[in-house]
């Protein structure tokens, strides 16, 4: 275990090494590139440009301008570990602006991964049980619907109906907080007000796929003759159905619930906008269209290494969920 | 032979399943006892009904969908008449099964040991550790080499005769009174499978069980089976003791089954398959349901729907030629074995 572990954890760093190589070619050596002249801005003059050009080493080799690059990844620069360069829109290091926006990305990812775990299970499961009936028919019924449901459309009507007007539930008006994001030391009340909308409408959509997904599977393994084992051998229903068709049919949704999970870390772009969180995705939404490339190679990192990091983390996981493949 | 020795007397079983595409009869009219040391021998082609026979007794078809009528007393109880929870508890107690594949029937994610453990604490109010030693002590009996190492495996970890083997030892958990074995050789190696069916036969003798043995392989029941049930179309066409079955069987069916298992007394050559396909269950043919197929039917067998009756020589069949006529088959038989040597 503790080989296959390290094994792959080599294999993690070199993956995140090549997707560093990519992203540096597709941001600093294509055509459009020119990084010197848009980091001196709109009037541009000669000794920024050659004052950047030295500076990012934009005279040499593009391997040795990659291994200076590499080495200020991994080793860190003047402004700590990582070091990711300096924006072209605000000369902020990239460093400090990610790190100031990811708590709001993984705070919003935490609290709906949550949600849409334990709902989605919960009413496939529940939809799996009593299939062919109305519960059944309403779930996925609702499922659909939150399959379908633009995000943006939502998240608008979200917090025109239960924030603006404070429809249909009394008090409501007390726990939502409308938009922005509210750090966590502001007061936990304040700050769960301000998370609620977003977490429920970016975890809708999962709940939809994960309650579709957790029924098919349910489905699939309660027709498996181990389960017919189970029955036979005089075991209550619900021990049939929890412990022995829930465990095999969890395995695939924990795949995709690290994956999930990771792909997120590039931030929620449409919620974060919709609920004005200014998180990662917001970073990297505002980074693109004003051409901030060091801006959006910090975030495209984020996301690559959540990626490379949750795989490793599915797969240990699997092993410790499927005896099956512990030893291959 | 008292009646107190009858584990199972199955009366007039009919099994309905309703389908989009129609009723779909897979059983019909099924009837017949097991009694305690004895092995029925229940053969026939597939979609015979010879499972769905066998889940109807566990009781592990759906309700909703199956439409289950007749009788099926298990000492003096009519298990069709019982509620979910109180089948539950004669399941994997009093009437256990084995199944066909033993690759796919037993759970991946959990320990073989830990499986069997469970089903102690199905219906035994014990700790996890009693229950394990129980399921060690149980891996041992239906011989798996150190079985305190290997209850601890996975199935995956298992061969095909062990993880069968496991199977078995699962099934004898609570020293049932049936034991139901579903095809239990069928998805393994040939000399896997004279060991399954010799553990089955030592565990009929030491547990003092009754086996119901569903098979293809009619070699297997001339071996172990005290009698023989053989099915077709979801009826019965004939049932009495193994010895009238293979020495004067009364039913074409049953002759066209024997004429084509191979043997080593005769030559290979004159295996002779019987016709046709097994009859469609949505849409069955009227009368006999083996009628299209029958080499010697007559006029009637279209028209009238055949039913179990008792021979003079006293075992049952259900088919409408007279004993003359059956005689004379019977006796151009013999001469064709003996020219065929």
């Amino acid at each position: 275990m503790a080989f296959y572990l390290l094994r792959r954890l080599v294999w993690t760093a070199i993956v995140v090494l090549v997707v560093l190589l990519v992203t540096f070619l597709v941001f600093f050596k294509l055509p459009n590139g020119k990084p010197a002249l848009r980091f001196c801005g709109k009037s541009p003059t000669d000794q920024c440009i050659e004052l950047t050009t030295k500076r990012l080493h934009l005279d040499q080799p593009f391997y040795v301008e990659y291994g200076y690059f590499v080495k200020n990844f991994v080793a860190g620069d003047d402004q700590g570990w990582p070091g990711l360069g300096y924006s072209y829109g605000n000369y902020v290091s990239v460093r400090s602006e990610i790190i100031q926006r990811a708590p709001r990305t993984l705070w919003l990812i935490a609290g709906a991964a949550t949600m849409w775990l334990i709902l989605g299970v919960a009413i496939g499961v529940l939809s799996a049980v009593k299939r062919r009936t109305w519960i059944d028919r309403l779930a996925m019924g609702l499922a659909l619907f939150g399959i379908s449901a633009p995000v943006f459309w939502l998240g608008l009507m979200s917090l025109f109906l239960i924030w603006k007007e404070h429809l249909w539930i009394p008090g409501i008006d007390h726990i939502t907080g409308g938009t922005g994001y509210v750090p966590i030391s502001d007061g936990i009340n304040h700050w769960f007000g301000h998370m609620i909308l977003p977490w429920s409408v970016l975890a809708l959509l999962y709940i939809a796929i994960y309650a579709r997904l957790t029924r098919n599977n349910l489905l699939e393994t309660l027709g498996e003759d181990y389960i017919r084992t189970a029955r036979a051998k005089g075991l209550s229903e619900r021990s049939v159905i929890f412990k022995h068709g829930l465990r095999a049919s969890l395995t695939p949704i924990a795949t995709i619930f690290g994956l999930d999970i990771a792909l997120l870390v590039g931030g929620a772009i449409i919620t974060e906008s919709v609920f004005n969180l200014q998180g990662l995705g917001w970073l990297a939404f505002n980074g693109a269209i004003t051409q901030d490339l060091p801006t959006v190679l910090g975030v495209v990192m984020c996301t690559a290494i959540a990626v490379a990091v949750m795989n490793l983390v599915v797969d240990v996981v699997y092993a410790f969920l499927d005896p099956r493949v512990r030893y291959a | 032979m008292s009646s107190s020795d009858t584990l199972l007397d199955v009366r007039d079983l009919s099994v309905r399943f309703r389908t989009r595409d129609g009723v779909v009869q897979a059983v019909s009219n099924l009837s017949f006892t097991l009694r305690r040391g004895e092995t029925l021998g229940v053969v026939g082609e597939s979609g015979s009904g010879k499972s769905v026979t066998s889940l109807a007794i566990m009781g592990l078809l759906n309700r909703t969908f199956a439409d289950i009528t007749g009788e099926i007393l298990f000492e003096g109880t009519d298990l069709l008449k019982l509620s979910p929870s109180e089948l539950r508890k004669v399941r994997g107690k009093d009437v256990s099964m084995i199944f066909q594949d033993p690759f796919a029937c037993l759970h991946p994610m959990y320990r073989v040991g830990a499986q069997i453990a469970e089903a102690v604490r199905a219906h035994a109010n014990v700790s996890h550790s009693a229950a394990w030693v129980r399921a060690v002590e149980l891996l041992d009996a239906v011989g798996i080499p150190n079985a305190k190492t290997r209850a601890r495996d996975y199935p995956h970890q298992f061969s095909g005769g062990m993880r069968q083997r496991a199977m078995i030892a699962m099934a004898l958990v609570h020293n049932p009174a049936v034991l139901i074995a579903d095809e239990p050789t069928t998805a393994l190696d040939v000399t896997v499978q004279a060991q399954i069916i010799e553990l089955i036969d030592k565990v009929k003798r030491d547990f003092n069980v009754g086996v119901i043995l569903i098979t293809h392989d009619l070699g297997v029941v001339a071996e172990t089976a005290s009698h023989v049930l053989v099915m077709y179309g979801g009826r019965a066409m004939e049932y009495g003791p193994s010895r009238e079955i293979f020495h004067a069987a009364q039913h074409p069916y049953a002759w066209g089954l024997l004429e084509s298992m191979p043997r080593v007394d005769r030559k290979l050559d004159v295996l002779i398959p019987i016709e046709g396909s097994p009859p469609s269950l949505l849409n069955p043919p009227s009368g006999c349901p083996f009628h299209p197929r029958c080499k010697y039917r007559v006029e009637s067998c279209d028209s009238t729907t055949p039913h179990l009756q008792t021979m003079p020589d006293g075992h049952d069949d259900s088919c409408v030629l007279s004993a003359e006529r059956k005689r004379e088959v019977w006796r151009d038989r013999i001469v064709k074995e003996i020219d065929a040597r």
